[in-house]
């Protein structure tokens, strides 16, 4: 436990002092929600294309930090201090889960209401949405946090990481458009099978948090 | 596989016979669907195909597992195979899916089919399977990472097809969903006998895939071992390394 603080609270540090990732992904969202104001040749959003817009913009937003996640690592030795270090390599898995999901979930503090403030005539369904942005988050950082370890040991890394992460995030995606199309609906939010969405999307994330922490220590074994 | 499977020459006899009672079933006993006509025997091409495809996929995880557990290299290939022929039965389900819509829809690939996409999704997916085991040099993490891959996808594909079933609103009628009640007995009959002969199909050529792998892992070594002073050409890098003890 205190093993997953220490390189938490690591990780959060080097974001903090640098800030290499958190703006690069705002300013991402921010110019992506404007290239879909022209690509798309509309200045208010709502139901399933809202959803989309916002969603797609995330999930890529979300790609930059993975890639990065374990730059670090990989640049500065890291991964060998961890495996020498006595402590359980699961330790390193979970602290990168709750350093993306700080990242993704601080990332959306930004864009939400930005996307809100370009697209959206009516902000009322932005509460709950919140809550469903959080169990998207959850999801991204569990998968994420794997195929990254994954594509920071190989030989085409940056290409990798995204290449096995998008397929792997379809039924998450899915579920995740799902559930923001009614909240984002013309004329206020609608609550119709939010419930299904949320249900899958917590199983999703469960699943995968278990497969990454039955699955971690022989990634990182060498 | 064990020593109790039967030779690859009896499973390929076997195979023949099968798929070719299956042929015939299609072709001269099941009758013709009463809404699509003939070209509803696709259906006991495809669907068959696909099935195989899946287990094959499921199969591997399982294998990964094993692989992951016991450390032994002999589960990764037999992963690999699995994965391997799955993805060209993939390819095959999509491709023969892809003629089924076009006949009976008129579009060449129909979104509102659930399992159609969901299939697309996993076949997607574990494409990826070959760029990640290849783009990583040791030996050792490549087949671990590839296992770890293939943990990771199997737990995907039932949550995948959920997810896609609950997108689509059910608008066209699916045939398997009537594969249990709905259809006559002569096309469960037909069904039935082209599944067991795709799947004797399948089996077998992983089988075939599985000797022909440990058989060149030997000849390479039987090379080194003659000329243990000029290096032998390296192993294949488009197939993952067979341990020693571990020859057909």
């Amino acid at each position: 436990m205190s093993a997953i603080r220490v390189i938490l609270v690591k990780d959060l540090r080097i974001e903090l002092r640098t800030l290499q990732s958190l703006p690069a992904m705002g300013l991402f969202c921010v110019t992506t929600f404007v290239i879909f104001r022209f690509g798309l040749d509309r200045t208010s959003l709502e139901g399933s294309l809202a959803a989309g817009v916002l969603l797609v913009t995330v999930l890529f937003a979300a790609l930059l930090a993975i890639n990065r996640l374990f730059v670090a690592e990989r640049d500065e030795g890291g991964f060998d201090a961890i495996r020498l270090a006595p402590i359980d390599g699961t330790a390193l898995f979970f602290a990168k889960v709750l350093a993306l999901f700080f990242y993704l979930a601080i990332l959306e503090v930004i864009a939400l209401p930005v996307f809100a403030g370009f697209f959206l005539d009516d902000a009322s369904g932005l509460l709950p949405l919140a809550g469903i942005m959080l169990l998207l988050d959850m999801g991204l950082a569990a998968t994420g946090a794997v195929i990254s370890t994954m594509g920071a040991n190989s030989r085409a890394r940056d290409l990798l990481t995204p290449l096995v992460l998008l397929p792997l995030l379809i039924p998450l995606m899915i579920a995740a458009a799902g559930a923001t199309e009614p909240l984002l609906a013309a004329g206020g939010p609608s609550y119709d099978g939010v419930g299904t969405w949320v249900l899958t999307m917590a199983l999703y994330d469960l699943l995968f948090v278990l497969v990454g922490y039955a699955t971690y220590e022989f990634v990182l074994e060498d | 596989m064990s020593i109790n499977m039967p030779s690859l020459r009896v499973m390929a006899f076997a195979t023949v016979a099968v798929l070719g009672l299956a042929f015939a079933l299609v072709f001269f006993y099941a009758p013709n669907d009463a809404d699509q006509g003939f070209i509803q025997k696709i259906f006991y091409v495809h669907v068959p195909i696909a099935i195989c495809a899946l287990i094959g996929f499921i199969v591997a995880a399982f294998h990964s597992i094993r692989h992951l557990r016991t450390g032994d290299p002999i589960h990764d290939v037999r992963s690999y195979v699995s994965i391997h022929m799955g993805v060209i039965f993939g390819t095959a389900a999509l491709l023969t899916g892809s003629i089924w819509a076009r006949a009976a829809w008129g579009k060449w690939w129909v979104w509102e089919e659930p399992t159609l996409v969901s299939f697309l999704i996993v076949f997607l997916l574990y494409a990826t399977y070959y760029p990640l085991r290849y783009s990583i040099e040791d030996r050792e993490r490549q087949a671990r990472y590839a296992s770890v891959f293939a943990i990771t996808a199997g737990a995907f594909v039932p949550l995948n097809f959920i997810a896609v079933r609950l997108a689509e609103s059910l608008v066209h009628p699916r045939v398997f969903a009537t594969a249990d009640g709905g259809l006559p007995p002569e096309m469960m009959l037909t069904f039935f006998v082209s599944l067991a002969g795709m799947a004797l199909l399948f089996v077998t050529l992983v089988r075939f895939e599985l000797a022909a792998k440990m058989t060149s892992a030997q000849i390479s070594r039987l090379r080194r071992a003659l000329d243990s002073e000029a290096p032998a050409a390296s192993a294949s890098r488009i197939a993952p390394a067979v341990p020693a003890d571990q020859t057909a």
